[in-house]
């Protein structure tokens, strides 16, 4: 966009953006780009709550965000966009009320949707920049690709517990995801945050460095994290930047072999996991209803011990999912056995392994604990 | 040859900590050594054929062996290898 095509700044918009318009890589003509430039956040949770609102305070002219889920009373440790009011509200009419308070000088356009092959590429096209702040594999693969096909830079960032990665992707010049990570690790092997934790100024952290990479890439100044990946350690207090090289056969951008949006579930194998409906399952009232018969159940939780003090079910005994086939002496196949964990995922696989060594009579607890506490003893906190 | 071996701190927990010393002539050699001394981390290292996975990319110094010759890699005293495997949280 040439100067003469760039929004202008209204009095108060002078004022509100004072300290950039001093700075004199960003000054007048930056401040405009800012006005201009359309951002769109995939994800309005950890990562898209700095990103959103540096962004909004910043001047972005328009943003959009991309969320289907409601806000969690476990999401406000991290999530800043969300308050103890919005419990149950959606993430984008929270987000987008508390970017009004920010700066109601900028455009949010809300997609409240599960973004998928059907949809990216419509979405994203509309963007300039786009903001990765998802969650999972599948959404990443996908956001990379349909980055790469419309030629949009995708600014990385991810966490896990006190560690997070960030970098800029889909550049003109430059390596997407794909360079960096071929293909996705079998679905169940990284934890996600729910399963393990995450620290949670961790995502501030990330995204305000990815919020800054946009800033940077908008008005043209800086070195972008383009070619370089951002390691950031926040136990160590260590950030290290490591080379990220265009793969020459990568599909997406080096072969080009990825022209149109491929299925992602497929891809990351998500269907395949034993928590897919290939084990047997029990409900919590069943085995309340055992339990209180008296049945010779013995019911194992592979959760880990910091879990097991938050909450656990009189009667089960602890048997962490890492420590279970050392502990294969101390099951007797003979009994009925029941495995549960937080939410059923993680007894999932465990009762898959104890399958494949040949035990019969196991049973998975369905919803896990968080179902126990639902359906069976409230009293049994859920977290 | 001495080399470091830096892990994120889920695969420190399988080992002494998140850095190692170790050492060899390749990537290779020191993924051998440091699988030898910690099993329970040799299976994040390497798939059941001894080949990296796709999704933990190895850094030597700050180049990913995947270009400069993958575990055949030649290592130098003082050199660090860094494991960076994929994580998905945001």
């Amino acid at each position: 966009m040439t100067a003469s095509t760039l929004p202008s700044l209204s009095h108060e918009e002078l004022r509100r953006y004072s300290r950039h318009l001093m700075l004199p890589d960003v000054a007048l003509d930056g401040q405009r780009r800012l006005k201009a430039a359309r951002v769109l956040v995939i994800g309005a949770g950890g990562l898209g709550s700095p990103v959103a609102l540096y962004l909004a305070a910043a001047g972005v002219g328009t943003l959009g965000l991309v969320d289907f889920d409601v806000v969690d009373a476990s999401n406000l440790q991290r999530q800043i966009l969300h308050g103890t009011r919005d419990i149950g509200r959606s993430k984008l009419a929270s987000a987008q009320e508390r970017i009004a308070d920010v700066n109601p000088n900028v455009r949010v356009d809300l997609h409240p949707v599960q973004l998928d092959s059907s949809n990216a590429l419509e979405i994203i096209r509309e963007y300039d920049i786009v903001i990765d702040g998802t969650d999972n594999f599948p959404t990443r693969y996908l956001t990379n690709d349909a980055c790469v096909i419309l030629g949009k830079p995708s600014i990385y960032g991810s966490i896990f517990r006190f560690e997070g990665q960030v970098s800029v992707f889909g550049t003109t010049d430059g390596p997407c995801y794909r360079c960096l990570y071929p293909e996705p690790p079998p679905p169940g092997l990284v934890p996600s945050c729910a399963e393990g934790g995450v620290l949670g100024v961790l995502p501030g952290l990330i995204g305000t460095m990815q919020a800054t990479e946009a800033i940077k890439l908008i008005v043209g100044i800086g070195d972008p994290l383009v070619g370089r990946l951002l390691l950031v350690d926040s136990l160590g207090a260590t950030y290290r930047t490591l080379k990220v090289r265009r793969d020459p056969w990568c599909p997406a951008c080096g072969t080009h072999e990825i022209r149109e949006l491929i299925d992602y579930e497929q891809f990351c194998g998500v269907g395949s996991a034993p928590a897919a409906n290939t084990v047997p399952y029990i409900s919590a009232t069943e085995l309340a209803e055992r339990l209180r018969r008296g049945d010779d159940v013995d019911v194992i939780d592979v959760r880990e011990e910091y879990e097991w003090e938050i909450a656990h079910i009189e009667g089960t005994r602890l048997l962490p999912f890492a420590d279970v086939p050392a502990a294969l002496a101390t099951l007797d196949s003979a009994r009925d056995i029941v495995a549960l964990c937080k939410n059923g995922a993680r007894s999932a696989a465990a009762i898959s392994h104890l399958q494949t060594v040949g035990f019969r009579r196991v049973w998975n607890l369905r919803g896990g604990i968080d179902a126990w506490s639902r359906d069976v003893d409230p009293g049994v906190p859920t977290y | 040859m001495s080399v470091t071996l830096f892990l994120p701190a889920v695969l420190g927990k399988l080992a002494d900590g998140t850095a190692i010393e170790s050492g060899g002539a390749t990537v290779g050699d020191v993924v051998d050594d440091v699988s030898a001394r910690y099993p329970n981390l040799a299976a994040r290292l390497r798939d059941s054929d001894g080949n990296p996975y796709p999704y933990v990319t190895f850094y030597l110094n700050d180049e990913d062996i995947r270009f400069h010759g993958g575990f055949g890699a030649a290592v130098r005293d003082g050199d660090e290898l860094t494991i960076v495997p994929a994580i998905a949280g945001g």
